[in-house]
């Protein structure tokens, strides 16, 4: 169970809604998974079109909530400016905030995301703040009003796993009373496994599942590996050593050489 | 008049936002709308007068990461 701004969801994978082979698997893989939070963008839309309709209509469908993000935003205006769009389409308070400050890496610009966060939680907004593992960032983005720190994992859509483990380790450990939610650059259900052992409270992916050969096979993949990390987080999980250390006792054992 | 419409020039009879939207093809309800980077309400578009020259963007909902 995570519970983010208020919202409690039994299963803490979120899934991404572009790059699918078709609607139609979209649709099998958020409902064979049992996701219940899914992503959506904005985009310029052509007269006569109505491809934005049909894609709204697809999701309202499935019983979702929707988290709208403000991808490929540069700068704080018009992050908050899709924001508001966003808000008008979706009816929703929540928005994953995408400030970009770099095309090839695709990492937040911290600076700008921080004051765009600050704007729209004053505008009465719900902030999932696309950051890095950075400390004092998600310490800044706490102060202006956000309730959920979401952290990368790695360059979004580069299917690297954690970079840095350590660092989300140690938000975890500064921030334990804040919903962590890893976002992007997941590749593998093991990926978001390790992200949960650590002590992360949801993953958010769509690559990696949209882009497999079997998207909705691999969405229940994901389903499952986040419940299993959760569980092991909760149940403690033992330290690491440098040494062996021999799990079969010595005492008793026979005399044979 | 001229107005640009998602960055390509677009030429309209109409003025007011609500009925330039429906004579471009916008009779969706799953819409927004900004003039000259600023939001217009679906609510405040009866109201608003486009000039020639003002940059309308029309946004719909899409897949997203």
């Amino acid at each position: 169970m995570v519970d983010l701004y208020g919202v409690t969801l039994s299963n803490p994978l979120l899934l991404g809604t572009a790059q699918y082979p078709s609607p139609e698997i979209l649709a099998d893989a958020i409902r064979l998974s049992g996701v219940e939070v899914v992503t959506v963008a904005l985009r310029r839309e052509a007269g006569g079109s109505n491809a934005g309709q049909g894609f709204w209509d697809l999701v309202k469908q499935l019983n979702v909530r929707v988290l709208p993000n403000t991808a490929g935003c540069y700068s704080v205006k018009e992050a908050v400016t899709t924001a508001h769009m966003a808000r008008e389409i979706f009816a929703s308070k929540w928005i994953k905030l995408e400030v970009i400050g770099n095309p090839d890496t695709l990492q937040p610009d911290v600076f700008k995301l921080v004051e765009a966060a600050r704007i729209l939680c004053d505008d009465g907004f719900e902030v999932f703040p696309y950051t890095t593992e950075d400390l004092v960032v998600a310490d800044k983005l706490l102060q202006v009003g956000c309730e959920v720190l979401m952290p990368w994992g790695a360059p979004i859509g580069s299917g690297r796993g954690l970079n840095n483990p350590y660092g989300l380790r140690s938000l975890r450990a500064h921030f334990p009373d804040t919903p962590i939610v890893i976002d992007a650059g997941i590749g593998l259900p093991s990926h978001s496994a390790h992200a949960m052992e650590l002590g992360c409270d949801a993953v958010l992916l769509n690559t990696a599942v949209a882009r497999a050969g079997d998207p909705v096979a691999m969405a229940c993949a994901f389903s499952e590996a986040v419940k299993a990390g959760r569980t092991a987080f909760l149940a403690q999980p033992i330290g690491m050593t440098d040494m062996a250390q021999a799990s079969t006792p010595i005492i008793g054992k026979a005399f044979l050489t | 008049m001229r107005i640009i419409l998602n960055g390509k020039p677009q030429q309209v009879s109409e003025s007011r936002l609500d009925a330039v939207l429906l004579e471009c093809g916008y009779d969706q309800p799953a819409i927004a709308t900004a003039v000259n980077q600023a939001i217009v309400h679906a609510e405040d578009r009866a109201q608003t007068s486009l000039q020639e020259g003002d940059q309308l963007e029309v946004l719909a909902p899409i897949g997203g990461g």
